[in-house]
């Protein structure tokens, strides 16, 4: 009898070559798995409107139907991500909408290094359960933003509340957090950027 | 082949295929990686030994509490029970070796080097890991040191080698046992290892998931768990805690596989509620998937989250509840004797529950606010991993060592053993419960006057503790080396297959499987 042997008058019923082909297949398909968790973990949240994720693409309107017998406070908070050196703020604080209407406003931003940089705003809806009826239909956190040394900008923002809001939902506040992007960015980017804004700025500098 | 010897000098070891050798080489790691990680917390315990910062800066401090953590789940706890699994499960099933011998070799040998790449990362410039065990993006991401990468190919090479090993384990398991061993007829220990090994092979592999995922955050532009690139550093956690929180139970179920062989034996009585022991395991490994949001009460999740995530984790006491009862009650008017395995054994019940009350405390979500992140917690997993996971190793040493080596250990020294690290761990940890209730967070290596005489107890208790393991060595040399002659039973009437071959086990055995009553 040889012990290296694992088949043979021990073995029952299973074959182990199938038994050990179907744990390596449990083993690579939750591999997968973990993968998998990154866009069940968005779609959850997206159905969900857990996490206060908003929708990262222009929202298009069905109907301009604008209900008048409601007024929703929305509140407005920029936030810097750390060690981000830009001024960043609302022009306005808050405001008071009726469900339906498009609304416009600006965010404020300014360079103040000696450096063009590059920006990503990154928005949160609270409460969370709002969020699914917060639609925007123009926004500069779809996009990174670039300045050049001391540049400023007024970044615009326009949402609808939707008019299915539910009510127990008075107040909405929407906060964005800008993280310092620029090191994702490769140097053609910057200098591309710096040219296309007539920028002086020295590519060297970057 | 059937009865030649072990091969001479360190070729024996480097081409073994044979179980035994491998078990034994597992848990002279394992146990060469608990003094190596007992080190490290001897370096935290004595920089808290006082407030204040006095022995290292807070960069190492970091690097001290994530490279404990590291080391002693995937290095000393894993890979014992894994021994201990190579060792025990073909003797319990009356199997001639494990089902796939060359597998189980390579499994063992890619671990020292794993954890060479993981220990070297403290010479490096920037320093080893130091974002904590559990290593939450973007800390272990954005703000890592260079050596981060050492780090996830060390958690890669762990983790095949754990895969591998379960998958070993369970071949064996499904297809070894001697004819007439029914899997309700396995004893507890091979029960609880068939659903760890499951529960690795089932998780293992997310963890690379999550370690490649960071991987390519770092080098390849990625952005999983950057929010400035629109991931998300909380999905992190959840991928982190879907994969951690089955690990908690992979480091305890064989451990109750262990305390369900030892209290029989030492109570002279069979265990009491067989089956009803396989299903709670069962429904514990079940559980242990729905409830790993536990773990983040505090990220902002939606009320029926947190009460979800509450409820599925206090459900767990229930199995857990059942096991205790039937420890106890197997204990219950039996004709019990206290010796150094048994003591082990009990201490577990005893301290192991304390410890599960506490998760419970921790459970209520609400609660959870006050507790998260402090000393309380630190207290808590301690309770279930020190006399939970080690109690159960050393009781399980003091309980086979005689079969494994064919002497008798040396009872007065192991009783000894066993009040000293039994006081030492409870004078560690237990001081640990009013410091983190009192609000002292973990993770600092600096903390508020106040409390400044439970650390020093706590402190004192630690050293008194780490100590003790090396008596522990001393104890299992010398036992190695001589000693008492051991009985083929070894013990008083135990049950199990193991105690029917010679002691010490020869290196091979069962190559004619045995008969099954």
């Amino acid at each position: 009898m040889q012990h290296e042997q694992p088949t043979g008058p021990l073995s029952t019923k299973l074959d182990l070559r199938r038994l050990i082909m179907r744990l390596v297949a449990v083993v690579v398909a939750m591999f997968f798995f973990g993968f998998a968790l990154v866009p069940l973990y968005d779609l959850f949240c997206d159905v969900t409107g857990l996490n206060g994720k908003t929708n990262s693409t222009a929202f298009i309107p069905a109907t301009e139907l604008v209900d008048t017998s409601r007024n929703v406070t929305v509140q407005f908070v920029a936030t810097n991500n750390e060690g981000m050196p830009w001024e960043f703020r609302p022009e306005i604080f808050k405001l008071s909408v009726h469900p339906g209407e498009e609304i416009e406003t600006t965010f404020f931003a300014r360079n103040p290094q000696r450096m063009t940089m590059v920006a990503q705003a990154i928005p949160s809806v609270s409460p969370g359960r709002a969020a699914a009826y917060f639609h925007k239909t123009e926004c500069f956190c779809f996009n990174q933003q670039v300045l050049e040394a001391g540049g400023t900008v007024d970044m615009p923002l326009r949402f609808i509340v939707d008019r299915d809001l539910p009510a127990s939902v008075n107040t909405i506040t929407l906060s964005y957090t800008l993280f310092d992007v620029t090191a994702d960015q490769s140097e053609q980017v910057l200098s591309a950027a710096s040219v296309s804004m007539a920028s002086s700025v020295n590519t060297a500098t970057l | 082949m059937g009865d030649h010897g072990p091969a001479k000098g360190f070729g024996r070891w480097l081409y073994t295929t044979n179980h035994k050798d491998i078990g034994t080489m597992y848990l002279w790691f394992s146990f060469a990686m608990f003094l190596m990680g007992g080190v490290f917390a001897l370096v935290i315990r004595a920089e808290l030994f006082q407030p204040g910062l006095q022995l290292v800066e807070p960069e190492f401090f970091n690097q001290m509490t994530t490279m404990h953590g590291l080391v002693m789940v995937f290095g000393a706890v894993m890979p014992a029970f894994v021994g201990l699994a190579n060792w025990l499960i073909p003797m319990m099933i009356g199997a001639p070796d494990m089902a796939l011998p060359r597998m189980n070799n390579w499994s063992f040998w890619i671990l020292p080097f794993a954890f060479a790449m993981l220990t070297s990362t403290l010479f490096m410039e920037g320093g080893g890991p130091n974002f904590g065990w559990t290593f939450y993006a973007p800390l272990s991401t954005t703000y890592a040191p260079p050596s981060v990468t050492y780090f996830i190919f060390a958690v890669h090479i762990m983790g095949a080698s754990s895969i591998m090993g379960s998958i070993n384990i369970i071949a064996t398991i499904l297809n070894m046992r001697a004819p007439g061993m029914t899997l309700m007829k396995m004893p507890l220990f091979v029960w609880t290892w068939l659903i760890t090994a499951y529960l690795l092979i089932a998780v293992m592999p997310v963890l690379a998931g999550c370690v490649t995922m960071m991987l390519m955050d770092i080098h390849f532009g990625t952005s999983f768990f950057s929010a400035a690139g629109g991931g998300d550093p909380i999905l992190f956690q959840h991928v982190f805690w879907f994969f951690g929180h089955p690990e908690v139970y992979i480091m305890i179920l064989p451990a109750f596989g262990i305390v369900s062989a030892i209290i029989p034996t030492f109570a002279r009585k069979p265990l009491f509620g067989y089956a009803s022991m396989v299903y709670a395991t069962a429904s514990i490994a079940f559980l242990s998937f729905i409830v790993w949001a536990h773990h983040m009460f505090t990220v902002g999740m939606p009320i029926a989250g947190e009460l979800f995530f509450m409820y599925a984790t206090m459900l767990i006491a229930v199995p857990t509840g059942v096991k205790v009862f039937n420890w106890v009650t197997t204990m219950f008017r039996g004709s019990m004797t206290f010796e150094t395995p048994m003591l082990f054994a009990i201490a577990f019940v005893i301290l192991f529950s304390i410890g599960g009350f506490s998760g419970l405390m921790l459970a209520i979500a609400p609660a959870d606010f006050q507790y998260h992140d402090t000393y309380f917690v630190v207290a808590h997993f301690h309770y279930v991993l020190v006399p939970g996971a080690i109690f159960s190793i050393m009781a399980a040493v003091y309980y086979w060592l005689p079969k494994w080596c064919g002497n008798m250990y040396d009872e007065r020294l192991g009783k000894a053993h066993f009040w000293l690290s039994f006081i030492g761990l409870n004078v560690t940890f237990f001081p640990m419960h009013f410091v983190g209730l009192a609000g002292m967070p973990r993770r600092i290596p600096d903390y508020a006057l106040q409390f400044a005489d439970f650390n020093q107890i706590a402190s004192m208790g630690a050293f008194l503790f780490g100590f003790s393991q090396v008596f522990f060595l001393f104890i299992v040399i010398k036992t190695i080396r001589g000693g008492a002659q051991a009985t083929d039973e070894v013990w008083d009437n135990p049950e199990g297959l193991e105690w029917t071959i010679a002691s010490p086990a020869p290196y091979h055995t069962f190559t004619t499987p045995p008969a099954i009553k």
